[in-house]
């Protein structure tokens, strides 16, 4: 949601950047953007500000469930009762709900038609992903998806790393609501976006996409996306990065990656977070060291503190490694 | 629960393509190791597809076995879960030969009036 104006709802991301212009991923992936400078009506400043709304790629496509968008609803409301006003919406969206199954007379009696489709479920998103990996190649830009549970310390991590690593560096921050950590990051002065996914779990390709457009990223910038604190369903959905870190903290207990393993066979770094806590826990290190490798053999383990800065140098040194594996120079 | 995303795009998919046409079924396969809760997909299947030209369609999912090598001993295995480990106990790398599938096979739909 949208902290200031409150108008984004289920199934909406909304992007924040410096200035406070929002920009809105609707469920069939229109695009609204808009600033607060006007003290309008609710309602009022959405009239004003469709205008703007600019189509995307996947605009073209039916939604495939008006119900579901507030949005679209509303949107639906004000042109159908209240001809007075001008509108000039740019939304492609089909009326769907107006000839619903269930208004049509006699379904029973049509023949049915067989339709093979094969289609990967993930293929809209990854495609995507794919677009924003070529977006990163032709700007010589690193990108790096970190995911864990919430409160795992990637954001913590992450200000050190900016204030540490050496070359132009760049945040998209995940979250469900509030802007608390593109403004934790923007301190270190690195340039962030906080993509806010309402009731969203994960990012997406697609949230990526909107959020390049809007981040001013010089060639050989490191580009860390956080994504939302979740060790569940960012794993699914690939957003264009080069690797994937998975962080565990050590206050998490030893079990987490045979708990998500879906989580952790995706990642190609670990890093065993919050080691300066180990003298006063009852940490089963080698438990966890094994747990990680039963599940992602093939997955580097770091033990990193971004309070003490224990193991940090070692963190730096697999960014660079990442920088010579996929930027050949 | 990315089962919301995930049914928004299958039904982008199914209803893009049915034009119009009202739709009576849509056959997914289904990987048991694909990180997919079934019954979340067709809880939020009957939820978005309301209200539109997919409202009242017959989910069918067929769930595809895991099956994995392992690099241990060489034999095919069942996976019932990316934390299952080969009973012959070397702790090898399993190689994924079938299970991770998320696939939109087919769909039913009336015919064009």
């Amino acid at each position: 949601m949208c902290i200031t104006c409150g108008c984004s709802e289920d199934g909406q991301a909304t992007l924040s950047n410096e200035k406070g212009e929002h920009t809105h991923i609707l469920p069939d992936g229109s695009v609204l953007h808009h600033t607060h400078e006007h003290e309008h009506e609710h309602h009022h400043e959405h009239n004003a500000t469709s205008a703007e709304t600019t189509p995307t790629l996947s605009s073209e496509t039916p939604p495939p469930s008006p119900s579901q968008q507030p949005h679209h609803h509303e949107h639906t409301h004000h042109e159908h009762t209240h001809h007075e006003h001008t509108h000039s919406h740019h939304h492609e969206h089909t009326h769907v709900h107006h000839a619903s199954p269930h208004a049509s007379a006699s379904p029973q009696s049509q023949p049915l038609e067989l339709h093979l489709l094969e289609r990967r479920v993930l293929d809209k998103n990854d495609r995507i992903a794919e677009r924003n990996r070529g977006w990163f190649a032709g700007r010589r830009v690193l990108a790096l998806n970190l995911m864990s549970s919430p409160g795992a310390g990637k954001t913590c991590l992450l200000e050190r790393t900016l204030r540490e690593i050496s070359g132009p560096t760049a945040v998209i921050e995940g979250d469900q609501e509030t802007t608390m950590d593109a403004e934790r990051i923007r301190a270190t002065g690195a340039p962030a976006i906080q993509v806010n996914t309402g009731k969203g779990c994960h990012l997406e390709a697609e949230m990526i996409w909107q959020s390049l457009q809007q981040l001013p990223l010089k060639e050989q910038t490191t580009l860390f996306i956080e994504n939302v604190g979740n060790l569940v369903c960012p794993s699914l959905f690939d957003l264009g990065e080069h690797a994937r870190v998975v962080l565990m903290s050590i206050t998490e207990g030893e079990d987490k990656p045979l708990k998500y393993p879906h989580m952790f066979r995706s990642a190609d770094l670990v890093l065993l977070t919050k080691i300066d806590l180990l003298p006063y826990l009852d940490y089963d290190l080698p438990r966890a060291l094994q747990a990680i490798q039963e599940v992602q053999p093939d997955a580097q383990i770091l033990q990193v503190s971004a309070r003490s800065g224990e193991g940090m140098e070692a963190w730096y040194t697999w960014v660079q490694q990442q920088w010579t594996s996929h930027h050949q120079a | 629960m990315h089962e919301l995303s995930l049914t928004r795009d299958i039904l982008e998919v199914v209803l893009q393509h049915a034009q119009g046409r009202i739709i009576r079924k849509v056959r997914l396969h289904v990987g048991k190791l694909a990180g997919v809760e079934i019954q979340a997909l067709r809880f939020c299947f009957d939820v978005c597809a309301a209200g539109t030209y997919a409202e009242g369609a017959t989910l069918v999912i067929e769930e595809i076995p895991g099956r994995a090598v392992c690099e241990g001993c060489d034999k095919i295995i069942e996976l019932s879960s990316l934390a299952a480990r080969c009973p012959c106990e070397r702790k090898a790398r399993l190689r994924i030969e079938s299970g991770e599938e998320l696939l939109i096979k087919e769909m039913e739909t009336e015919s064009c009036a």
